[in-house]
C-alpha cells in the first residue's frame, strides 16, 4: 500500500533581498507532505543558496500521494523575529504515480507568493517509489492516466471506450470562514490554494477509482471545474471519458489511425469489466429525483438545426409549477405558443420558409418530463426495437454493477474527436440549463476547527437531500432525453459549466446527440443485449464497413453497402417521418442515398474524414440582455424566464451568420451564458464550414412586413444588396464553390412529409409569399428576415458589422481548420483578457452593440498582434465571458496562432476516395522523404508542403501530385526561424511550447507525462504601484505561464497540449488600491520530437502502420 | 464606457522592434501611437487607432516588466517569466544599452552621480532627446560603471560578459566607464568638435596601453585606472625639454629625418616647404607641449585636462599651420623614433608607451 516519496532540495537562485541591511537573504527550505515536515539548513547571506540537501523521505499511503501536493516553502531565517516566508512551490506528485508518465521531477521551479508573485526559483528533485497495490478495496487509483485532450491521445490506441465518469467534491471556502477575518490575506490565499490542490487530487483519485471499476485505465477529455459559490462553499467537479488505452508502440505514430487490429479482438481483449468491485465505495448513482428542490427551473433546448426551445418545470417543487411552454421561433406558429409570463415580445416575428411540425415539441416535452427510464418512441420504422431498449434494460441494469448502470444512465462522451468508425451519425446539439438558488452547504461534520479537512460530499447525500450532484443528475437526464428524441443513444462532445452571481447559479450542459458504433463500447453479457437492441439504430443508415465485424446482423438487414466515411456522420439518425424539429431533409449530396438535414450544429470537432468544401471560419453570436435587480427566488425566476429568449436569439444569430458566410454546418459550438446582477450575457462560438454532403444554404432574404413608402423599400433593397454582396464575398474568401448539382435526385419513394417540405424549398415554381422578391441566391430556399421592428434592423446591422478577418488570417474554435493542412512549426499560444466598464442605463440594443464591439475589437487586436505570423490561423479560439461586477464585462480569450505555408489550391468537392488517395500520398511521400534523406528543413514540416517528395512519386499520382507540386517551397525566412528554433535548446531555459490543441504541427508526441492542473491566487494591495489592473493581471498571467512551463520542464517535457485556462476570476477595488485574481489552468505535459528528427526507421514503421489502417479504410 | 483592463500575454513574448525603439526613445504611449500611425502600419494591417493604442500600451507594459531584467542582462537568459528566443534577447539587450552619441558627449567624463543626473533635463533640452531616454542612458552608464569598477581583468571583456553586449558596444561602454572614472574633461568648447567615437578610440588606446592591465592583465588592479608607475616614469621624459642639448639634438634629428632625400615620405613634405619650415620653427613649442603633458599626468587634475591639453598644445598650433594629417603622421613618427637615437636619452620604453598612444590619439583627433 505505501509508497515512498523522496525529495531533495538542490539550490535556489534569484531570491529576493530579505535583509535590507546586508541586501542578502539567509534562506532555508521546509519540505512538507501531509503532516510531515523536513527542513534544510540555513544557507546564510546569499541570493543564490546551494543547499544540496539530503533526500527527505516520506512514507505515505498512495491515497495521500494522489490527494496531497508536495509543499515546498522557502523562508528567510531571522534570529530575532519570526522567519519570513519568501514563497511556496506546490508540486503535484500524480505524474510520478503512473509508470508510463514521468519518472522524476527535476528542475528549476518558480517560488511563488500570492502577494508578491514569483520570487526566485528553486531547484528540486522529487521521486516516488511505489509498491504495487493489489488490494481490490483500495481507495487509491494510482496508475490511471488522465488526459485533458478530448480525443484519443496520439501515441495511444483506444481498445475500449467505457463511457462517462463524473465526480464532485465540496468544501467550505476558506475565504469565507470566520478565521479569515483574523488572518492575513496571504494565509487566506494559501489556505485556498492548498485546499483546491487537495480537492483536485481527491477528485482525480475518485474518478480514477470509477475508471478502475469500469475496467478502464485512463480518462480522456478530463474536464475539471470550480464553482466558487462564495458563502455556500466551494465545489470542485470533473467529468471525463473512461477508456482503455494501449500504447501504440515505442515509435510514435499518428494516432489518428489507431485502429488496425480487428474489432472482434478488441472486444475479447477488454479487461474484465467492472462487475466485482461493487461495494467498496458509495456511489451516488441512486436516483435522487425525488429530492425536492427549493427552486429549480429547468430550461432546455435541443438544437439540431436551431428551432427548438423549451422550458418546463423540472420537478414538482414547492414552487408554483411553471407549466408553461414556450417555443419561440417557430415562424408563423410562434404567436400560437402560450407564453404565460409575457416577456416583452422577444419573439421577433420571423418566417422560416421551412415547415415545422407542431407535434415535435410536445412529444419532446413529454419525453423529458416523464421519468427517464422510459424511452420516447422515437425510433420508428427501422428503429422499431428502440422502444424495447430502455425498460428491460433498465431492469437488468439495476441488478448489475453500479458502474455499468451509470454508464447506461449517461451515455455521454467528453471526447470531441473520435477514432474513425466510432461516430456513425450526428443528430444535433442538445443542451440543458437550469437555474438554481445556492444554499449554504450545511455539513455537521464540517467543523470550523478543522478548516482543511476534506469532505466527500457524496458521503453526506443522505443527510442533505439537495446536493449539487442531484442538480447535475437532473440536467444530465434531460440531455439524455433530448438525445433520445433525436433518435440518438449517445451524447458526444459533452461538457458542463456554471455561471454564478450571488446566490443564483445557472447550470448548463451541452453536447451533440450521436449514434456511435458499438465496437469501442463496453462489452459484457448485458452489453450484447444492449447492442442488439441498439443495432437497428446504427444500421439504420450506414453500416460503415469498418464496423462490419461486430455488426454482423447488419448484413442480414441488407444495409451492408459501404457509405463513404466523409458523409456518413451527416446522415440523420432520427426518423424522417417523425422529425423532432422542423428541418428540411434532402438526399446526401455525397452518396445520394441517405437523408441529411439542411443545417447541422454540433459541439464536436470536424471529423477528419469529413468532406468539406472550402475553408471554415469562426462564427460568433453575442447577446446581452438587461434584467432587473432582484433577490433570491424572484431573481432566479426572472433569469429562467429570460433564458429561452436568450438562447433562441443566439441561435438565430448563429444561423444568420452561418448563411451570410454561405456555410451549412457548425462545429465546436459552445454557448456560454453568464449571469450578472443586472444583465445576462450570451456568447455562442462555433466554427462554420460547408459540408459537401449537406445542401447549399439559401441566401438571406429581407422582407419588410408593412408595405410602406418607397424610401423604405429602397432601404430594404440596398440592405438586401449588401447582404448578397457579403455572401458572395464570403464565398470567395472561404473558397466555397460546391459543384453545381445537376438535378435533384430524389430517391423513390418519397415519404409524405418530405414532399411537403420540398414544396417549400423554393424552386422557381414555388409560390411562396416571398416569391415576388428576387431570390438572388437561386433555387435554394432563402432565409427570410423581416424588418418590421427595430430588433431585426439591429440584427441585420449586427450581421453586416462583423468585420471580415484581415487578409492572411483565418480563425476557428476547433482543433482542425478545414482546408488548411500545411502547418509550419511556428505556433504562438496566447491569452488576452479585457474588462469593459459600461455606463448605467443602457438599453438592450446599446448593450448588444457594446458587447459585440468588445468581442470584435478583441479579435481585431489579436489579428494585429499576430500580423507577423501571416499567413496564419487562430485555432481553438476560446472565448470566456463573465460579469465580475455590475457594469463590468470581462472577456478572456485563449487560442493558438499557427502559421501555415502558402496555400495550395485544393480542388473543391473532392470525393472521399480521392481524399484517401491523398492520405496515401502523404504516407508515401513521408516514407520516401526519409528514405532519401531529404533536406531536413523541408521535412520538418507537414509532408504535404514538401513538393520534392511528391514529385518522386508523381508517376503514379498524376493530377493531384502535379497540383501539389506547385506548392511553393518554404520561404527562406521561415526556415531561418526554424533554425533559430533549434538553437533554443542551447539556452539555459528550456523552451516549452503551449497549445490548446491536442497536437503540435510538424512534430510527433512521443510521451504523455501527466496532467497539469494548477490553481493560483494573486492578490495585491498596491495596485497602482504594480501598473494598475492591467499591469497586475499581465504579470500574473505571465507568471502562470512561467509556472506551467517550469513544471512541464521539470517533468522532462517540452510542451503542453490541450492547454486551457478554465477560470480567470478577477476582482478589483481601485479605491482601496487592491485587486485579486484566481486562475486555473490545465493541460497535458508531453514530450514531442520534430518529425525531421525522427529516425527514418521509426518513420517507416509508422507509415507502415498507417498504411494498414488506410487499407482498412478502403477506397 | 471604457476599457478597464486590457492585456495580451503570449507564451512566447511578442515584442515589436519598432515599438521597443519608441519606448526606448522615451515616447509616451500617445506619441508612440501617433508615430506608428504616421508610419502607416494601420493601412498595412487593416487596424484602427484603437487597436494600435491597445497594442502599444500592451507592449509598453511588457517592456516595463522586462526592464528590471534588462538591468542584469545575464538574468534575462535564465529567468522563467518571459519566454524570449535568444536572438530576441540579444536584440533587447543591445538596444536597451544603445545610446545616442549626442547624449553621451554631454556626460562623457562627468561623474556619474546624482548631481549629474539632476542636470539631465538640461541635457535633454539641449540634445532634443527625451528626459526619459536620457535617464535610461545615464542609468545604464552608471550601472555598468558600478559593476565593472570593482572587477578584475580586462574592462571590455568584463562588460561584454556581464552585460552580454556586442563587441563594439562593450568597447564604447569601456570608454564611457574609463572616462567617467578618470573624469576626463570633454565638455570644453575647444573639444566640441570631437565626436564620441574620437574619444572612444582614444579611450581604447589609453586602456590598452596606459593602464596596469595593459602590462599584465593577471594583475590585481583593473583596467579602469591608469598605471601609476608609468605616470611616475613619465616625469623622466622632461629631460627631453629641460636638457638644452637633448632638445636641439632631437630637433635636428627630426629635421634630418624629414629632410633626408632618401626618405620616401619626405618627398611629399618637401613639396610643401612652407609646412616644413613652420614645423622647424615650432618644434620646440610642440615638443615642450607633449613632454609637459606627459610630465604632469601624475596629477589627477592634469589627467582630466589631458585632451584639452592635447588640443591646445599640439593640435591647434598644427592646425593653424595648416598641417595635413599626413604631415602630422610623418612628423609624429619621426619625432618618436628620433628620440631613441639620442645619446643621453634612456627612457625608451616609457617613451614608446607614451608616444604610441599620443600619436594615435592625435591622429584621430586631428580633424575639423
Amino acid at each position: 500500500m505505501p509508497g515512498k516519496l523522496k525529495a531533495k532540495i538542490v539550490a535556489g537562485r534569484h531570491l529576493p533581498v530579505m535583509d535590507r541591511a546586508s541586501d542578502l537573504t539567509d534562506a532555508f527550505v521546509e519540505v512538507k507532505f501531509g503532516n510531515t515536515t523536513f527542513k534544510t539548513d540555513v544557507y546564510p547571506k546569499s541570493l543564490n543558496p546551494q543547499w544540496n540537501s539530503e533526500w527527505f523521505k516520506f512514507e505515505v499511503d498512495d491515497e495521500d500521494l494522489q490527494d496531497e501536493p508536495l509543499q515546498i516553502t522557502v523562508l528567510d531565517h531571522d534570529t530575532y523575529s519570526a522567519n519570513d516566508a519568501i514563497g511556496k512551490v506546490y508540486i503535484d506528485i500524480d505524474p510520478l504515480l503512473c509508470s508510463e508518465a514521468a519518472t522524476v521531477i527535476s528542475g528549476w521551479l518558480p517560488i511563488y507568493d500570492t502577494i508578491h508573485g514569483i520570487r526566485g526559483e528553486i531547484n528540486v528533485l522529487v521521486k516516488v517509489d511505489l509498491f504495487n497495490d493489489l488490494n481490490r478495496f483500495r481507495q487509491s487509483s494510482c496508475g490511471v492516466k488522465f488526459f485533458c485532450t478530448t480525443s484519443i491521445p496520439r501515441c495511444y490506441r483506444a481498445v475500449m471506450v467505457h463511457g462517462f465518469v463524473e465526480e464532485l467534491v465540496v468544501n467550505e471556502d476558506p475565504e469565507y470562514q470566520w478565521i479569515d477575518r483574523i488572518r492575513t490575506p496571504r494565509a487566506s490565499n494559501e489556505a485556498r490554494q492548498r485546499l483546491i490542490f487537495l480537492m483536485s487530487g481527491e477528485l482525480q483519485r475518485k474518478i480514477g477509482l470509477k475508471v478502475l471499476e469500469m475496467g478502464g485505465n485512463a480518462v480522456v477529455g478530463y474536464l475539471q471545474c470550480f464553482d466558487l459559490e462564495g458563502e455556500s462553499g466551494l465545489v470542485v467537479r470533473a467529468i471525463g471519458t473512461a477508456c482503455t488505452l494501449e500504447k501504440i508502440s515505442t515509435f510514435p505514430a499518428t494516432a489518428t489511425h489507431p485502429n488496425n487490429s480487428s474489432p472482434s479482438k478488441d472486444m475479447k481483449d477488454s479487461p474484465q469489466a467492472a462487475p466485482s468491485t461493487l461495494g467498496c465505495r458509495s456511489t451516488h448513482s441512486s436516483p435522487v429525483h425525488s429530492a425536492s428542490s427549493r427552486l429549480s427551473q429547468g430550461f432546455s433546448v435541443s438544437v439540431p438545426t436551431l428551432l427548438f426551445a423549451g422550458m418546463k418545470p423540472r420537478h414538482r417543487s414547492s414552487e408554483v409549477p411553471r407549466a408553461r411552454q414556450c417555443r419561440p421561433g417557430f415562424g408563423e406558429e410562434a404567436p400560437g405558443v402560450p407564453l404565460s409570463s409575457g416577456p416583452p415580445t422577444p419573439l421577433r416575428a420571423q418566417t422560416f420558409s421551412s415547415f415545422s411540425p407542431s407535434k415535435s415539441y410536445s412529444r419532446q416535452s413529454s419525453s423529458s418530463d416523464t421519468e427517464l427510464s422510459l424511452t420516447p418512441k422515437t425510433g420508428m420504422g427501422s428503429g422499431g426495437s428502440a422502444g424495447k431498449e430502455a425498460g428491460p434494460l433498465k431492469a437488468l441494469l439495476r441488478q448489475q454493477t453500479q458502474s455499468a448502470l451509470e454508464q447506461r444512465e449517461y451515455p455521454f462522451f467528453t471526447l470531441t474527436a473520435f477514432p474513425p468508425g466510432f461516430l456513425l451519425h450526428v443528430g444535433g446539439v442538445v443542451s440543458a440549463r437550469s437555474v438554481k438558488l445556492l444554499d449554504r452547504i450545511h455539513n455537521p461534520a464540517l467543523g470550523n476547527t478543522r478548516s482543511y479537512k476534506l469532505l466527500d460530499w457524496n458521503s453526506f447525500t443522505a443527510d442533505e437531500p439537495e446536493t449539487r450532484d442531484a442538480w447535475w443528475e437532473e440536467i444530465r437526464q434531460e440531455i439524455k432525453s433530448h438525445a433520445k428524441a433525436l433518435g440518438c443513444h449517445a451524447v458526444v462532445g459533452y461538457s458542463e459549466s456554471t455561471s454564478i452571481c450571488e446566490e443564483v447559479c445557472i447550470l448548463s450542459a451541452s453536447g451533440t446527440a450521436a449514434v456511435l458504433s458499438s465496437r469501442f463500447m463496453q462489452d459484457g453479457p448485458l452489453d450484447t443485449e444492449h447492442r442488439l437492441s441498439r443495432q437497428p439504430l446504427c444500421v439504420f443508415s450506414t453500416g460503415s464497413e469498418r464496423v462490419e465485424g461486430d455488426m454482423g446482423s447488419s448484413a442480414s438487414l441488407g444495409f451492408e453497402e459501404v457509405v463513404s466515411p466523409g458523409c456518413g456522420f451527416c446522415h440523420i439518425p432520427y426518423d424522417e417521418l417523425n422529425i423532432p424539429f422542423p428541418a428540411q431533409l434532402t438526399y446526401c449530396y455525397c452518396c445520394r442515398r441517405y437523408k441529411v438535414p439542411d443545417v447541422l450544429f454540433t459541439t464536436i470537432d470536424l471529423p477528419t474524414e469529413a468532406n468539406v468544401t472550402g475553408k471554415g471560419c469562426l462564427i460568433q453570436a453575442r447577446l446581452c440582455r438587461t434584467k432587473k435587480k432582484a433577490q433570491g427566488e424572484g431573481n432566479a425566476t426572472a433569469i429562467s424566464s429570460l433564458l429561452p429568449f436568450l438562447e433562441y436569439e443566439l441561435h438565430t444569430q448563429l444561423m444568420n451568420k452561418l448563411k451570410l458566410r454561405g456555410m451549412n454546418a457548425l462545429f465546436g459550438l459552445r454557448i456560454q451564458i453568464s449571469v450578472g446582477e443586472t444583465m445576462l450575457l450570451g456568447l455562442a462560438s462555433a466554427t462554420g464550414v460547408y459540408l459537401t454532403a449537406l445542401p447549399s444554404p439559401g441566401g438571406i432574404q429581407i422582407a419588410g412586413k408593412t408595405p410602406s413608402d418607397i424610401t423604405y423599400e429602397q432601404h430594404i433593397s440596398t440592405m438586401q444588396k449588401k447582404i448578397n454582396d457579403t455572401i458572395d464575398k464570403n464565398k470567395e474568401l472561404y473558397e466555397i464553390n460546391p459543384p453545381e448539382v445537376v438535378e435533384e435526385i430524389i430517391g423513390s419513394p418519397i415519404p409524405e412529409p418530405r414532399q411537403r417540405s420540398r414544396l417549400f424549398r423554393s424552386h422557381s415554381e414555388s409560390s411562396d409569399e416571398v416569391s415576388e422578391l428576387d431570390l438572388s441566391h437561386g433555387k435554394k430556399d432563402a432565409f427570410v428576415l423581416e424588418i418590421d421592428d427595430t430588433d431585426a434592423v439591429e440584427d441585420i446591422h449586427a450581421l453586416l458589422t462583423d468585420s471580415p478577418t484581415p487578409a492572411g488570417f483565418y480563425s476557428c474554435n476547433t482543433e482542425i481548420m478545414p482546408g488548411i493542412q500545411n502547418w509550419t512549426s511556428a505556433i504562438q499560444m496566447f491569452t488576452s483578457v479585457r474588462v469593459f466598464r459600461l455606463n448605467a442605463n443602457l438599453t438592450n440594443q446599446g448593450l448588444n452593440k457594446i458587447f459585440s464591439d468588445l468581442c470584435e475589437n478583441l479579435l481585431k487586436s489579436l489579428y494585429f498582434k499576430l500580423r507577423s505570423m501571416v499567413p496564419c490561423c487562430l485555432c481553438h479560439l476560446n472565448f470566456t465571458v463573465a460579469i465580475p461586477e455590475d457594469e463590468l464585462i470581462q472577456v478572456a480569450v485563449t487560442a493558438v496562432a499557427m502559421s501555415f505555408d502558402k496555400e495550395q489550391p485544393l480542388e473543391n468537392g473532392k470525393q472521399s476516395g480521392e481524399k484517401t488517395l491523398i492520405k496515401a500520398i502523404t504516407e508515401n511521400d513521408e516514407q520516401l522523404q526519409f528514405n532519401l534523406e531529404l533536406n531536413a528543413e523541408t521535412s520538418s514540416h507537414n509532408p504535404l508542403s514538401s513538393p520534392k517528395g511528391l514529385s518522386e512519386v508523381g508517376s503514379h499520382l498524376s493530377a493531384r501530385a502535379s497540383s501539389l507540386e506547385k506548392a511553393s517551397p518554404l520561404p527562406e525566412g521561415r526556415s531561418r526561424s526554424l533554425r533559430s528554433n533549434r538553437s533554443y535548446s542551447g539556452s539555459s531555459v528550456a523552451v516549452v511550447k503551449m497549445t490548446p490543441l491536442s497536437f503540435i504541427p510538424g512534430a510527433k508526441i512521443i510521451k504523455y507525462l501527466g496532467i497539469i492542473n494548477m490553481f493560483f491566487i494573486r492578490e495585491t494591495s498596491s495596485l497602482r504601484e504594480e501598473g494598475g489592473v492591467s499591469g497586475f493581471l499581465h504579470t500574473f498571467i505571465a507568471e502562470v505561464f512561467a509556472m506551467v512551463r517550469a513544471h512541464v520542464a521539470a517533468l522532462g517535457g517540452n510542451a503542453v497540449v490541450s492547454y486551457s485556462m478554465k477560470e480567470c476570476v478577477f476582482m478589483e477595488n481601485p479605491n482601496k488600491n487592491q485587486a485579486q485574481c484566481l486562475i486555473n489552468v490545465s493541460g497535458d505535459a508531453v514530450i514531442f520530437v520534430r518529425e525531421s528528427e525522427l529516425e527514418s526507421t521509426s518513420v517507416q514503421t509508422q507509415s507502415a502502420t498507417t498504411h494498414t489502417s488506410n487499407g482498412g479504410e478502403g477506397t | 464606457m471604457s476599457v478597464e483592463l486590457d492585456v495580451f500575454v503570449g507564451n512566447t513574448t511578442i515584442m515589436d522592434k519598432e515599438v521597443y525603439q519608441l519606448w526606448l526613445n522615451g515616447y509616451t504611449v500617445n506619441d508612440a501611437v501617433k508615430v506608428r500611425i504616421e508610419g502607416g502600419v494601420m493601412e498595412e494591417c487593416e487596424a484602427s487607432a484603437e487597436v494600435l493604442l491597445s497594442d502599444t500600451m500592451d507592449q509598453y507594459r511588457t517592456f516595463q516588466m522586462c526592464e528590471r531584467l534588462l538591468h542584469h542582462p545575464a538574468k534575462l537568459a535564465n529567468q522563467l517569466l518571459f519566454q524570449i528566443p535568444p536572438d530576441r534577447q540579444a536584440m533587447l539587450i543591445e538596444r536597451y544599452y544603445a545610446f545616442d552619441d549626442s547624449f553621451v558627449r554631454e556626460v562623457l567624463g562627468k561623474k556619474l552621480s546624482k548631481g549629474t543626473k539632476k542636470d539631465l533635463d538640461d541635457v535633454s533640452t539641449k540634445t532634443g532627446i527625451t528626459l526619459k531616454s536620457c535617464r535610461r542612458q545615464f542609468d545604464n552608464f552608471k550601472r555598468v560603471f558600478k559593476v565593472v569598477e570593482e572587477l578584475k581583468g580586462p574592462l571590455v571583456e568584463n562588460i561584454r560578459q556581464h552585460f552580454l553586449l556586442p563587441d563594439q558596444l562593450a568597447r564604447d561602454y569601456a570608454a564611457i566607464v574609463f572616462f567617467a572614472n578618470n573624469r576626463f574633461e570633454t565638455g570644453k568648447k575647444k573639444l566640441q568638435y570631437l565626436t564620441f567615437q574620437d574619444f572612444a578610440f582614444c579611450a581604447g588606446q589609453l586602456i590598452n596601453n596606459w593602464t596596469l592591465g595593459a602590462v599584465d592583465n593577471m594583475m590585481e588592479d583593473m583596467d579602469v585606472d591608469l598605471d601609476k608607475e608609468f605616470l611616475q616614469d613619465l616625469k623622466d621624459l622632461k629631460i627631453l625639454i629641460t636638457d638644452k642639448d637633448l632638445l636641439d639634438q632631437h630637433k635636428s634629428r627630426v629635421n634630418n629625418e624629414t629632410s633626408h632625400p632618401l626618405s620616401l615620405v619626405c618627398n611629399a613634405l618637401r613639396g610643401k616647404t612652407n609646412v616644413f619650415n613652420e614645423m622647424e620653427a615650432n618644434f620646440k613649442n610642440l615638443s615642450r607641449g607633449l613632454v609637459n603633458i606627459a610630465a604632469k599626468l601624475i596629477n589627477a587634475k592634469d589627467v582630466r585636462d589631458f585632451f584639452i591639453d592635447l588640443v591646445e598644445k599640439f593640435i591647434e598650433p598644427c592646425r593653424s599651420d595648416k598641417w595635413t594629417s599626413i604631415d602630422m603622421n610623418l612628423y609624429l613618427t619621426h619625432y618618436t623614433n628620433s628620440a631613441h637615437i639620442l645619446d643621453t636619452f634612456k627612457h625608451h620604453a616609457v617613451w614608446t608607451r607614451y608616444m604610441g598612444v599620443i600619436k594615435s590619439c592625435i591622429l584621430r583627433m586631428y580633424h575639423d
